[in-house]
């Protein structure tokens, strides 16, 4: 059941593949060869440079390591939420709701699966804990940018109708809690179409991998079901806490709206 | 029930040097000035929607002491353009107004009514009654019959002129017609670079 090593001159085979296509794309002036081609050589770079990082985290394997390579995966996806966002939230709100809600959804959601459901020993054995926590934080960072996209956009498009609803006499809870409802519902929808999509359009990626890498399909699906099902919660909860936060920060301690707390990328 | 004074303390807002003032119960102040002199801002900061100097208070209650949502509720703004989120005329109404709706000339299948068909004027009428029909303490008034013809202005003037009276609300009540502002005010205040001005017409009131 061993996998099939591949060399780096196999990697160059598939590499002439992305080059045809770049060259088609020039041909076809498409304006995005040299994009193509940059990020193709971002991706061997970036990879090759996590597989050296990992490699040594997976040889040490001391917590240290394994905690402190989880919090800079915490904040690069906290900065990849505010750099999807239309509109952020002045002053470190914009990175803090993001990163902040991801630290209470996917760390704890990764911990307690860890702990509870895995249980490698020790828990925080870095060939479980990593992959857990990033495809964890990748999909929990997808539903909170979007989640926060929404709800900024709207409350700006919809102005004139929250501010209606305070001159009314509503709390800020009411003014906007369409609007909320709509953020929340824009962040589930990934995980839950994903969900309801798993095998029948597309076969997730983790479980195609381990399939690659000799694991048993039945047990391959098993940790596929694991995976969704906390992606599912990390990407719900984390959510909820950034979509309220979030909504709180646009307005003030008078319940004004404080579209002036926004400003645009 | 006496209803209590709403007053100005110091008010500014960017446009506007700071204001002290106090409108009596049943008490109607016409503000009018140029387009962008900051009426409506001024009476956004009076409903404390916007950051500003100052403040303002009804009776004992300052907009310190009362969170936003239950100050708003009692010194009640109807912008000039009004917000609608329901399907119907009635899903926005707290209460069944009908008594007023019949004084403006609605009949009584307006509350089924879909808010799509309903025209400006008629818009700006409604929101009237619906902020009335939460029983606000003070009115604020952004020209609220800009979008009316001759007939139904003086139609909502009056029924305005009555309520008011029969509830004891002060108003401030921003409008720039000068017949009107002689129709209703009590007191009329002009806003002239950046300072408020009492004007001598508009003490004919019925106060």
């Amino acid at each position: 059941m061993d996998v099939i090593a591949l060399s780096w001159w196999q990697l160059a085979m598939a590499a002439t593949l992305v080059i045809a296509l770049a060259a088609c794309v020039y041909r076809a002036r498409l304006g995005v060869g040299n994009a193509l081609l940059l990020s193709a050589a971002r991706t061997a770079v970036q990879l090759t440079l996590i597989g050296f990082v990992l490699e040594a985290l997976f040889a040490l394997g001391r917590p240290l390591w394994v905690a402190l390579m989880g919090l800079a995966m915490l904040l690069l996806a906290g900065r990849e939420v505010m750099a999807r966002q239309s509109y952020r939230l002045r002053g470190g709100w914009g990175f803090a709701i993001g990163t902040l809600s991801m630290f209470v959804s996917a760390f704890s959601v990764t911990v307690l699966t860890l702990i509870v459901v895995i249980g490698p020993s020790p828990w925080y054995s870095p060939q479980y804990a990593i992959p857990l926590l990033g495809m964890l934080l990748g999909n929990t960072m997808t539903g909170i940018a979007l989640a926060l996209d929404r709800l900024s956009e709207g409350v700006r498009r919809e102005r004139q109708l929250v501010e209606g609803r305070l001159m009314l006499g509503q709390s800020w809870r009411e003014a906007c809690a369409e609007l909320r409802r709509g953020a929340m519902r824009a962040g589930l929808m990934p995980i839950i179409n994903a969900m309801a999509a798993a095998g029948l359009v597309s076969l997730p990626g983790m479980m195609t991998g381990q399939i690659l890498s000799g694991t048993a399909p039945a047990l391959a699906v098993k940790y596929q079901i694991l995976i969704m099902f906390t992606i599912a919660a990390g990407t719900g909860f984390g959510t909820f806490i950034a979509v309220s936060v979030a909504s709180r920060r646009l307005f003030d301690g008078h319940e004004r709206l404080r579209l002036d707390r926004l400003k645009t990328a | 029930m006496k209803t209590p004074p709403l007053s100005l303390i110091q008010l500014s807002t960017d446009l506007l040097q700071p204001v002290s003032l106090q409108i009596r119960a049943g008490e109607i102040l016409c503000l009018s000035g140029p387009s962008g002199s900051g009426k409506s801002r001024l009476l956004r900061a009076v409903a404390d929607l916007d950051p500003h100097g100052g403040s303002a208070s009804l009776g004992a209650e300052t907009q310190q002491t009362l969170r936003g949502h239950l100050w708003r509720r009692a010194v009640m703004m109807v912008p000039a353009e009004s917000a609608w989120w329901h399907e119907t005329v009635g899903e926005h109404l707290p209460k069944p107004m009908d008594a007023a709706l019949g004084q403006l000339g609605f009949t009584a299948d307006v509350t089924d009514w879909s808010i799509d068909r309903l025209s400006s004027g008629e818009k700006q009428r409604l929101a009237l009654v619906r902020a009335l029909a939460h029983e606000p303490r003070a009115l604020l008034l952004d020209e609220p019959t800009a979008n009316l013809d001759p007939d139904t202005t003086r139609q909502t003037e009056r029924w305005l002129c009555e309520v008011i009276r029969q509830r004891a609300l002060p108003t401030l009540w921003v409008a720039h017609d000068r017949a009107q502002i002689e129709r209703v005010a009590s007191r009329h205040l002009h806003i002239e670079g950046g300072r408020l001005n009492e004007s001598a017409g508009g003490q004919n009131g019925w106060m």
